[in-house]
């Protein structure tokens, strides 16, 4: 990939490709899901090639974004731990909404908003994939008995109703703020995207001389 | 089974509509089941294979008379023999035929998340109608009763279908038919329930003080009932549920969960638009390229 000459990298190729294979298994999963879920959403299951067929993939689909997003973990978790800013964020969380600067505080490469997406789906995918098998009828039905599938299709139900809710916001955020959807396009940002939402992560890639998307990566952040 | 036709329905699994039913004059029909006749011969069991055509795998001896030892998708009804000794030590052989029960309130029907798979016939029967089956073995979960078996060849599920094919051209079912003993009968459930009346007066006038009929209102009542001798304990009958209802856990699933998860969907992402009409999106600004470009290369020339 070429980027943009004086850009910074958010994200490398590997990232990118790891991110919308999670992105499109999600995606799948959820049409799935809920043509199961609803009457009204039944309809989604044509997508799929209709009923039976919709409720044989879904799982096998599922299995594939539990590999996916542990190579996210993998990925993220370091830039995503807990840190001051994050208190600082949220209590500045109103002029955040307004698309107001002032008195919000200079941030790494996540806010308290993106480290809550993670957490939330790091958190998530684990709990719809184990009570998932336990529902996976055509193999792991003589396994458990019919009142933990009962808890565990309701656990089911709730978990992906939480996940679809995280994911509203995740892409919502990606389309409000301008700019972050490339990022993860095409991999990269402008200095200014920077220096207007991550201003710690910009001074640390500065002062490391790297291009992003860690410090400890190669490359210099300077002008054509 | 027999998929008769929509206006024969009075639930149908999965639908916003709830079909308009012209057949409110029929009877509502019962299989009443007389545990106390029973001399556990199987001829119902073969009259269900025989009539629907199923042949199930040979399976092995398990250790009791249960033959196959449990429901499967090829036996849709099954003798369960229990051997207890009463209170006064004496043996009871007590035989009970397994199968639906065809409940009022179907749990397996509320949990069917695909349309017209489950639908109820105005006479109480529950019918599968398999071409809309989807095989997810959420009828298993709405079960209390622990009937519906999904087969792993075609994958969708089955159970007694009460003979609706034969039910529907005025025939009464193949056990109801084949019982040698007339431990089955089979009718309106009037006439089911005033007969049975009989047969516990019968029984109690016999020492069963504790005769009854099992018509579980917990399901609303069923379309399949027994007399049992001591109604006052069904789980004796290999684990005849004491007090069925549809579970809480489905309950809560189908009913207040769904339409909240629904509203919340919805309004995360009407919200989300209605952020973006009244603030818009958070653009990158000049001055913060410029900010940035005199961080990366600072004019004085140092880093
Ligand atoms: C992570 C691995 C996952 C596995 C193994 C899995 C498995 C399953 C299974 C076995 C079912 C029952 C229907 C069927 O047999 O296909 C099901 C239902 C469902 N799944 Fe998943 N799933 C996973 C992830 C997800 C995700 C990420 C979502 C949503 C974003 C989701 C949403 C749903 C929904 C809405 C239903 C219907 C629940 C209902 O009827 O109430 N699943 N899943
Ligand atoms: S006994 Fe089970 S399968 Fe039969 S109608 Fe009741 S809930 Fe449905």
């Amino acid at each position: 990939m070429t980027y943009m000459r004086g850009t910074l990298i958010r994200n490398t190729t590997a990232t990118r490709i790891n991110h919308w294979i999670t992105g499109a298994c999600f995606v799948l999963l959820m049409l799935s899901g809920l043509s199961m879920f609803d009457p009204v959403t039944f309809f989604l299951s044509g997508l799929f090639g209709g009923g039976q067929s919709t409720r044989a993939i879904h799982p096998w689909i599922g299995l594939v974004l539990v590999l996916s997003y542990c190579g996210l973990i993998v990925q993220f978790w370091r830039d995503n731990l807990p840190s001051r800013d994050d208190w600082a964020w949220m209590k500045a969380f109103g002029r955040v909404l307004v698309n107001e600067e002032e008195g919000v505080p200079e941030l790494a490469r996540f806010n308290a908003g993106q480290k809550f997406v993670f957490w939330s789906m790091t958190l998530l995918i684990p709990v719809l994939f184990a009570t998932g098998i336990v529902i996976w009828d055509v193999y792991f039905s003589p396994y458990t008995t019919i009142e933990t599938q009962r808890i565990a299709v309701l656990t089911h139900a709730a978990a992906a109703s939480a996940a679809i809710l995280v994911w509203i916001t995740h892409v919502y955020a990606a389309l409000w703020v301008k700019g972050s959807m490339r990022g993860m396009t095409q991999g990269y940002v402008t200095p200014g995207w920077a220096w207007r939402h991550h201003r710690k992560w910009l001074r640390r890639l500065v002062a490391a001389g790297s291009r992003g998307p860690t410090p400890r990566s190669g490359g210099r952040a300077r002008g054509p | 089974m027999a998929d008769l036709q929509s206006q024969d329905y009075i639930r149908r699994s999965a639908s916003t509509m709830t079909p308009p039913s012209i057949r409110n004059h029929e009877q509502e029909v019962a299989k009443l089941i007389d545990v106390s006749r029973c001399i556990g011969c199987k001829a119902c069991q073969s009259a269900c294979m025989e009539w629907n055509n199923l042949r199930g795998e040979v399976g092995h001896f398990e250790g009791s008379y249960d033959n196959p030892s449990d429901l499967n998708p090829s036996n849709w009804t099954l003798m369960r023999f229990t051997e207890w000794e009463n209170e006064q030590g004496n043996l009871e052989w007590l035989i009970r035929k397994d199968g639906c029960m065809h409940c009022e309130d179907p749990g397996c029907l509320k949990a069917c998340p695909a349309p017209g798979a489950i639908v109820q016939y105005a006479n109480g029967i529950v019918d599968f109608i398999s071409e809309n089956c989807i095989g997810c073995g959420y009828c298993v979960k709405g079960c209390p009763f622990d009937i519906p078996r999904i087969s792993p060849v075609d994958h969708k599920s089955y159970k007694c279908t009460l003979c609706s094919d034969r039910v529907g051209v005025g025939l009464e079912p193949a056990c109801v038919k084949a019982c040698p003993t007339g431990a089955i009968m089979f009718g309106s459930k009037t006439d089911m329930k005033s007969w049975a009346g009989e047969r516990v007066e019968d029984l109690k006038s016999r020492g069963f003080d504790e005769a009854g009929l099992y018509d579980p209102p917990g399901v609303g009542g069923t379309h399949v009932m027994y007399v049992l001798h001591h109604a006052d304990r069904p789980s004796l009958y290999a684990g005849l549920p004491d007090k069925p209802r549809i579970s809480p856990l489905v309950a809560v699933w189908k009913g207040i969960f769904k339409p909240l998860a629904l509203a919340g969907m919805a309004f995360g992402v009407v919200a989300g638009f209605l952020h973006w009409i009244v603030q818009g999106p958070n653009e990158v600004q000049p001055e913060d390229e410029a900010h940035a470009a005199a961080l990366i290369d600072p004019p004085d020339g140092k880093q």
